[in-house]
This record gives C-alpha cells, structure tokens and sequence, in this order.
C-alpha cells in the first residue's frame, strides 16, 4: 500500500487508468483472448449488447476505477437480457463502493456486458515494473481469484516472479517458467506462453505501468482466457501515447486533485486542520511529519513544485482554503530555484484577494529570503513568521488549537 | 578531497541553450564550476554564456577534455542524451531532466552496464563540492565546505539538511541528490561507499523517502561496511495508504517500503535516525563532538 501512496506524493510514474472494458479492448487489438462483450451505458444498450454476444449467459459489470467491485455489488451473472437491463439499471448512475474505491465510492456510467465464462481454474497474473531490479516482471500465481495479496504473505513459494532484460525482451524460457509454475498442461502452456509475449508487447508499446489479469482463468473448455483486465499508463508518457491519453476517465478521479494537477501542484486531501503549502514532494511529506509530531494533524499534502510561482501559490490557496476543517495555514518554502521574494508577494496578494480569515504561518528560506521576510513583516496582514522548521511547526500547532 | 565532483571537474552541458540549461547553467558558473562547453544538436560553433557549443557530446569531449556531463535535456529526449553522455566516455552524469518515461530509464539502466560512467539521477537536484564545484539547481549559498556527506533521494528537503550542517558548522565534503525515480542511476549505497572511502568526510547525513527498498538495502551496507557515523531521516511517517489500482505493486513490495519499516531498518543497522527533519544538523554535531 505504501508503494502506491509514494508513487502518488513522490510524482514517481503517476498513472492513468483505463476502464475494464478499455483495457480489454487494448487484449483484443494485440490478439490476447478476452471473452465477447460490449460497453453500455444505458440499460437498452446492455440488452442490445447481450442480443449481439448471444448465447444464454452473461456477466454484467460496472465500470469504475477500482478492484473489489465482485463483493461490493459491482458483477453480476445474468441469466436472460431480462436480468441484464435489471443489473444495468440497477448499477448504472450509482456510486460503488469498494474496498479500493474509498469511503465515497466511484460513479458507474458505464457498464460492460460480457459472454459468461465456465471457469475451470482461476490464476493471477500481472506485470510492472520492480524498482528493485530496474526491469519489467512477470508476477504469475495458481492462486487466482483470491485475496492475493494475502498468498503473497503467507505463502510467497506460490507466486512466481521473472524480470524481463529489456536488450533480449521476454525470453522462452521465462514464458516456460511461468507456465510450468501454474502448473498449465501442454496445450494450455502453448496458448499462455504466446499470450505473455502479447502482453510484453503491449506493455512496452503502450508505456504501461501496470497490467493486471485477475483472474486469467482456464475455461472447461480448456482455453486461456483473460476475464478481468486492469491498465493503467506511465504519466509521463503520455505525450507519445496521445491515443491512450484520450481514453482518461475525469469522473473517475478526484475532482480537487485534478484540478490541483491542472496548475501543476500535487494535492492530496487528509483528516486534519493544518493546512500545508510547501515546494518540494520530500519537504511536503517532512512537513506533515513535523506538524504530527509536535500533535497536530496535517489537513492535506500540498507541493506547489520547484518552481512555485505566485499564481501557483495563489491557486494553493484557494485549494487549501476549500476545505472547511482549515484552521491554519502552515507555508514552508525552502526557495532554491524560486525566490523567496516572489512567494512572499504571491502569499500576500492571495491572503489579501481571498480574505483569509485563518492564521497564516509562514517559513521561508532561500534565495532572496531577507527581501521575503521583510515584506510579509511590512504586509500589515496576520501573517505568523517562523524561524525555522521546528518553529513553524510549533506555531502552526498552537494557532490551529487556538482558533 | 570529496567524492565523485572536484575543483579539476570539467563539465558540458547538455541542453545548454534551453530556458533550464542557461538559467541553471549561469549559476554554476558564477559558483566557480568549470563549465567548459555545452551541446546542442544543430547549434554547434556557436557560442552560448562565453560557452562553446558542439553537435555531439563525442566533439565536446574530444575537444574539451571534459569529464562530466550535466543534462537539462526535455524529458522525450532525455534517455537519449545519457546514454549519448556515457558513449563519449564522460566519467559522471548528472541527469536534472524530471519526467523521464520509467520504460525509457529500464533501457538505460541496462545499456549503462556497458560503461564505467556514474549516472546521479534523474529528476534530482545534482552534485555538489561545496568550494568547487556545483553541478545542478540547488541554491549555492546553503551550502559550506566541511566536513559531511550528504545523499538525498528528495529535493529541497535535501537543502534543509545541508543548510542545517552549514548552520552549526560543520559544512559538507560533498552532497548528492540522488533523486526520486523509481529506476535511476546511483542508489544510497554507491554514495555511502564513496563517502566512506573519502578521507575528508567525517559523517554522512542521508534523507530517504517511503516507497522502494533502497533504504533497507542501505541499512544493511551500513551494517557491514560503514564505520563512519551516519544520521538518518525518512520523509512520510503520516503519509496514509491511498487510492490503488490491482495487487501488483503490493506484492512485489511484499509489505517493505513504510517509512516505519525504513527507520526500524536503520536503527537496527546502528545509524543514529531522528524523527524530526529539523534535527540532521544537531544529532551529527553531537555525535562528532
């Protein structure tokens, strides 16, 4: 869990989700096996869709971005297009709540309508790349379908693992190994060893940052087939993925981090009343660390960027000031590239422009940082000034119990 | 003596005559870095700064003699440019480009074994000798030839560690932003060997993030190979789960990675780990005193 929240504060390959159905969209196109299915966003549609697959069984799930929807409501077996546009209707404009979705749930507007699969057995299999070893891996388990997580604890001997050298590309021999550990018969090795040189294809064509097939099942048929699919890919790299960049899903994102992200700041929403504004993702997360110690809470995470600019900090501002459990305002700006001089003015105009009615703590230092202190000291405005870090801090935590 | 960067250092640019490249390049200059030419495909003959500017990092070196490079090359083509660098035979690499593709760095993370060249970074703040040599964005003035080895996966928060040994004394031998990525070049322990080794260095104050196990794999090189004193902090004690897509990151991570795992990983190693950012400073000088 740790890892995801890093890579959300540390701006460390930030990602862009794709929908199921997208995703499975994405396996079709480079020739990986995905049941039939359609998108619907209305219950007729999900019937039409039903009609059009044929056959007297179908799964009906709800698209969100998060895992977990099977227990939360989010998949359903149908048995007739009657019980598809009573699913469809039933989730569809809905909020679904799963365990990876947070305590408000995401918005279904979309539903995928699915052939229904006989499963025969139930594996895991998903691809990212290990900081560990600086290479993309293969992560495969026979445990499909289960909490995973919980098998890679417990018994980690049965998740199987191969890091992939990016001058050879996906060996045979790893592909043999993952399919020996899942324990596939011939003829199912065969169809799973051509189906994870797709899916390194993809990955790398595609700048994913992670694939996921949970399950990939074996149907009784004997066949591999992926039933669930989970993309998401590199931010960074979406300027040469422009076709994948049009698939983003706003509604599936925080709407005040979005709009943070639109003026280049990073901000992520927290439980306490100490609002933070500081440059530099490693100082922000200091900050709040500092301000938990001396017994405060932090409200949010806030990192303007290297170059902080007094619009930037104006913008922040209003972020920070749109939630209503604010009742201080710590700024750390330890000025490298930015100069403290222009900050100071920045916070200036926007204390003054937006009324802040909250005690604003401000520690500056850097380049310029006399020039700074002078003039918030001359801004004739509440503003506390700090010292150092440990006096900010202390500040910050007094004046929020205080007000 | 310092590590990797001195006063003999002699640096090209690469991506000298972008907004970045001149601004930052500028600096460094006016520090005293040996800033001996820069690169620009297509701008070569030029001068650029007082600079000379070349077509290829292989004509900058041969007619330079250089031996690091500095890169503010935009992300799309910054791969390109190190690997460009290590080709020319340049000892150090100093990537600030942030935003680099990750697939893009696996790719230079392989070719690099090829080379004998040390690549610091990307998307870190740079190297620098304090009295020397200063190759990347971080604000001169902070910083104080002395006695310390810093490494820090973080940026300004790698300037509030140096300024804190600036402010009691005892100044820095040299201080290298490693940076945040999660495949780059030099790791904590490359800089905690080099640090060892230089005879000037007394302590080493190192800065580690949540996130990646980079600071459990230096706690145990501390363990074994590390006599000098080392003071250590990691950002994001209160930084809470978040959002997640899939299982995948938790499984490899296998439950390392919290900032609670790495301070017990460190204090279990014998470095002296402070839980407040505002105490690197003090906790070095008392254990040099």
């Amino acid at each position: 869990m740790a890892l995801f929240f890093a890579n959300t504060l540390t701006k460390e390959s930030k990602s862009m989700n794709l929908h199921e159905y997208q995703s499975k969209r994405l396996f079709a196109d480079y020739g990986i096996p995905v049941p039939a299915g359609h998108a619907a966003s209305s219950a007729d549609a999900a019937v039409t869709a039903a009609e059009d697959i044929g056959g007297d069984l179908w799964v009906v799930k709800a698209q969100v971005h998060a895992g977990g929807r099977g227990k939360a409501g989010g998949v359903k077996l149908a048995r007739s297009t009657h019980e598809v546009r009573q699913f469809a209707e039933d989730m569809l404009g809905t909020m679904l709540v799963t365990h990876q979705s947070g305590p408000a749930g995401l918005p279904v507007n979309v539903v995928y309508v699915e052939a229904g699969s006989e499963i025969e057995r139930e594996l895991y299999l998903s691809m990212l790349v290990d900081r560990e070893v600086s290479k993309i891996s293969f992560i495969a388990s026979a445990a499909g379908g289960m909490d995973i997580e919980q098998v890679a604890k417990e018994t980690p001997e049965k998740i199987f693992t191969v890091a992939i050298s990016p001058s050879t590309g996906l060996m045979g021999y790893q592909a043999r190994q993952l399919a020996f550990g899942l324990g596939l018969n011939k003829q199912q090795s065969r169809q799973f060893e051509d189906l994870v040189s797709r899916l390194y294809k993809l990955y790398i064509e595609c700048d994913a940052d992670l694939i996921e097939i949970n399950p990939l099942i074996v149907t009784k048929a004997g066949d591999v087939l992926a039933l669930d699919g989970k993309i998401s890919i590199e931010d960074n790299a979406l300027f040469r993925q422009k076709k994948l960049a049009e698939l983003r899903d706003p509604t599936q994102e925080d709407e005040k981090e979005r709009e943070a992200a639109e003026h280049d700041l990073s901000y992520v929403s927290l439980d306490g009343n100490i609002a933070c504004m500081v440059n530099g993702a490693g100082l922000a997360m200091a900050t709040m660390d500092l301000i938990k110690l001396h017994g405060g809470d932090p409200a949010n995470f806030l990192d303007v960027g290297g170059g902080a600019t007094s619009e930037r900090v104006a913008e922040a501002f209003k972020l920070i000031l749109s939630n209503p459990r604010v009742n201080a305002i710590l700024v750390n700006i330890f000025g490298g590239i930015v100069r403290c001089d222009l900050i100071a003015a920045g916070i200036i105009s926007a204390v003054k422009e937006m009324g802040v009615s909250v005690p604003v703590i401000v520690r500056l230092e850097g380049t310029n940082v006399d020039k700074g202190r002078e003039l918030l000291a001359h801004s004739g405005l509440d503003i506390i000034a700090a010292d150092d870090l440990t006096d900010a801090a202390r500040k910050a935590v007094s004046a929020a119990v205080k007000s | 003596m310092s590590i990797l960067v001195n006063e003999n250092s002699r640096i090209i640019c690469q991506g000298l005559t972008g907004n970045q490249g001149s601004f930052h390049t500028e600096q460094c200059v006016a520090y005293g870095t040996n800033v001996v030419a820069g690169v620009t495909p297509g701008r070569g003959g030029e001068e650029h700064l007082s600079i000379p500017v070349y077509n290829t990092m292989r004509e900058a070196v041969d007619a330079t003699g250089a031996d690091v490079s500095m890169i503010y090359v935009p992300a799309p083509f910054a791969a390109d440019a190190i690997l460009e660098a290590a080709d020319s035979g340049v000892d150090v690499i100093v990537c600030i480009t942030e935003g680099i593709p990750v697939l893009d760095m696996v790719k230079v993370k392989t070719a690099l074994k090829d080379y004998a060249c040390r690549l610091i970074g990307p998307n870190c703040p740079g190297i620098i000798t304090p009295g020397a040599c200063k190759i990347g964005i971080m604000p001169a003035f902070i910083h104080q030839k002395g006695r310390i080895g810093v490494i820090s996966r973080s940026g300004t928060l790698t300037y509030e560690a140096v300024y804190q040994t600036t402010l009691n004394g005892l100044g820095q031998t040299t201080c290298v932003g490693i940076g945040g990525d999660p495949v780059r070049g030099m790791d904590f322990i490359d800089c905690l060997e080099l640090f060892e080794a230089d005879p000037d260095t007394d302590g080493i104050v190192m800065v580690g993030e949540i996130g990646g196990t980079d600071e459990e794999a230096a706690a145990e090189f501390i363990q074994s190979n590390v006599s000098k004193p080392v003071v250590a902090y990691i950002a994001g004690v209160t930084a809470p789960p978040g959002k997640r897509m899939g299982h995948a990151g938790a499984i490899i991570a296998g439950g390392k990675g919290t900032a609670e795992d790495k301070f017990r990983a460190l204090d279990a190693a014998g470095a002296a780990t402070v839980r407040s950012p505002a105490e690197l400073g003090s906790k070095m000088l008392e254990l040099l005193t």
